[in-house]
């Protein structure tokens, strides 16, 4: 075991559970104000959900031993992660633990991402019920197939087989543009679709709340994210140094490509496009991180943050509600970034493999390209079918009359925001006068 | 009496306030209101998508004066909103029947 390795994935760990509440602002910022309560609960009812369900099964399913094909870990091989506890069960050069913990947050914003989708409109318990559901049916799999890699003893031999993307078709996610953000993008998309439009969408605009609030999570993301990436490196050594920087400069250019775009388009650069750059940057570096010089980087940031500002208008012209573009940032901004790896990986960089434009040829292009495609028909048909199972047992969508006048107050019986009001005035609490008051006015109108 | 009632742009308020002073006009109330006349609304973009927005903010400004006072006031009132573009506002005068001052019950001028 190495202390400082493990320092490092426990404070990355720490990082990627600060998402989702960061995420929970991001997404809560762009709703209306009647329904930002929802749309924060959905990010913390993945949070309860997501992290039981991952100590009980979801981290065999997806790291226990291979059930064969690297399709799926056996769920219950270390149930309530029985035998992981002990000094001498470790990952690498971390305690077991510090993994299952790491990987856990992964787990809950990659469902808590979905959300975006059906904003305004979604009921809680059936949300807690899909998140739970999808979590296993879609994301255990999935992050086996990308995240788990074979285990190896001194002479080569497989002692422990994991992941077919991983480890078969070889295709690099270093840390999760198909299995959380393409996987994320396809399941917010099939959503979209099981719960129909908003009321008066797309006819009425619904126009954010409170920017700042998104400006808030962006930076709570990008704080959060480094523990995404340069955690994944699971060792506090170069790995991480490299995906840290690439982190970061992909984030920055990504946010000047879609400011741009929009300055171009539309004739004024906007905080909310700042905004949703910096988290399409961050989407296009998650997968790439590891294989791309600080250049390369730069590029492929540059590249998704103006793809995904054009992508974000797909909705209109198809007509799918995709509320807070699940699909134009998470889904568009992964593909990109785990794509563009087959052109800008450089051997330079800790994967050390070259892509086409560092003359590697297409190769790696189309490992690339089967992962992402596979993971998203996975997660999009899987995706369906669980929302409409959702939709025709217990009923995923409150009721128009909730919906118009807030979906905050008709599920969680709050409003988000109290300007002054007409409380703690004089007559406060002299209930039996004020009752007589009004019956004397009502006796006078009679 | 009369009550001179004023929509303004909220960036005049400070000069609308202090020429009313000078006249020696003792009160106002002000609210936050929406609406529009020939301004119309303006454009917002999110995410590329561009939202009308119809009712542009403005500032209603409320005073309770004099009969004989209403033409110096209302001068004073259009010259400092005046920006001479579209959306500087409206001002109209209703007639009072009285006005109570509630701390003392004073009527008519007197409460003014």
């Amino acid at each position: 075991m190495d202390t400082g390795d493990t320092a490092w994935v426990l404070t990355s760990a720490a990082l990627v559970l600060l998402m989702t509440p960061g995420l929970a602002f991001f997404y809560g910022g762009m709703v209306r104000s009647k329904s930002v309560l929802n749309m924060m609960m959905m990010s913390l009812g993945a949070m309860g959900v997501v992290g039981v369900l991952w100590v009980l099964f979801g981290y065999s399913a997806a790291f226990g031993s291979d059930v064969g094909g690297g399709l799926l870990g056996k769920p219950f091989e270390a149930f309530g992660l029985s035998g992981l506890l002990g000094k001498e069960s470790l990952f690498g050069t971390i305690p077991t633990t510090v993994f299952v913990a790491f990987q856990a947050m992964f787990a809950i914003i990659t469902v808590a991402l979905i959300s975006g989708a059906i904003a305004d409109r979604a009921r809680f318990g059936p949300w807690l019920l899909f998140a739970g559901l999808w979590a296993t049916i879609v994301y255990f799999p999935v992050a086996h197939w990308v995240f788990d890699f074979d285990v190896k003893d001194a002479d080569g031999n497989v002692t422990s087989a994991g992941g077919w993307i991983a480890n078969k078709l070889l295709a690099i996610d270093f840390a999760g543009g198909t299995a959380v953000h393409i996987n994320a993008g396809a399941a917010g998309l099939a959503l979209a679709i099981v719960l129909g439009k908003r009321v008066g969408w797309p006819k009425d605009r619904m126009k954010p709340h409170s920017l700042p609030l998104v400006v808030l999570g962006a930076g709570l993301l990008w704080f959060g994210w480094f523990g995404f990436n340069a955690g994944s490196a699971l060792a506090a050594n170069t790995t991480a140094g490299v995906t840290f920087i690439n982190t970061t400069v992909a984030t920055c250019t990504a946010m000047l490509a879609w400011l741009l775009v929009e300055r171009v388009r539309d004739g004024h650069a906007t905080t909310l496009g700042a905004a949703s750059g910096v988290v399409a940057g961050l989407v296009a570096i998650t997968p790439s991180c590891s294989s791309v010089t600080p250049v390369g980087a730069i590029a492929i940031g540059a590249i998704t943050g103006a793809l995904c500002a054009l992508a974000v208008s797909l909705k209109y012209r198809f007509g799918f509600d995709d509320s807070l573009d699940v699909v134009g940032v998470h889904l568009v901004g992964g593909l990109s970034g785990t794509i563009l790896i087959g052109f800008f990986a450089s051997d330079a960089a800790p994967a050390a493999v070259n892509g086409l434009f560092y003359g590697g040829g297409v190769d790696q292009l189309w490992r690339q390209a089967v992962g992402a495609v596979a993971v998203m028909l996975y997660s999009f048909v899987l995706s369906l079918g669980l929302g409409y199972l959702v939709k025709f047992t217990v009923g995923f969508r409150a009721d128009e009359e909730a919906e118009v006048s807030g979906v905050d107050e008709a599920e969680h019986a709050e409003t988000a925001y109290e300007f002054g009001g007409f409380s703690g005035s004089r007559g406060a609490g002299k209930v039996s006068a004020a009752a007589g008051a009004s019956a004397v006015l009502e006796g006078s109108k009679s | 009496m009369k009550l001179v009632t004023a929509i303004i742009k909220p960036f005049t308020l400070d000069d609308v306030k202090a020429s009313l002073e000078q006249l020696g006009v003792l009160g106002m109330t002000v609210s936050e209101v929406q609406g529009y006349g020939r301004q119309k609304g303006h454009t917002e973009v999110y995410r590329g998508a561009e939202y009308a927005v119809d009712f542009v903010p403005k500032l209603r400004i409320e005073v309770l004066i004099d009969d004989a006072a209403v033409e110096k006031v209302l001068d004073a009132v259009v010259e400092a909103a005046r920006t001479g573009k579209i959306g500087d506002g409206k001002v109209w005068v209703t007639p009072v029947e009285t006005v109570i001052r509630v701390r003392t019950g004073e009527r008519g001028s007197d409460a003014l």
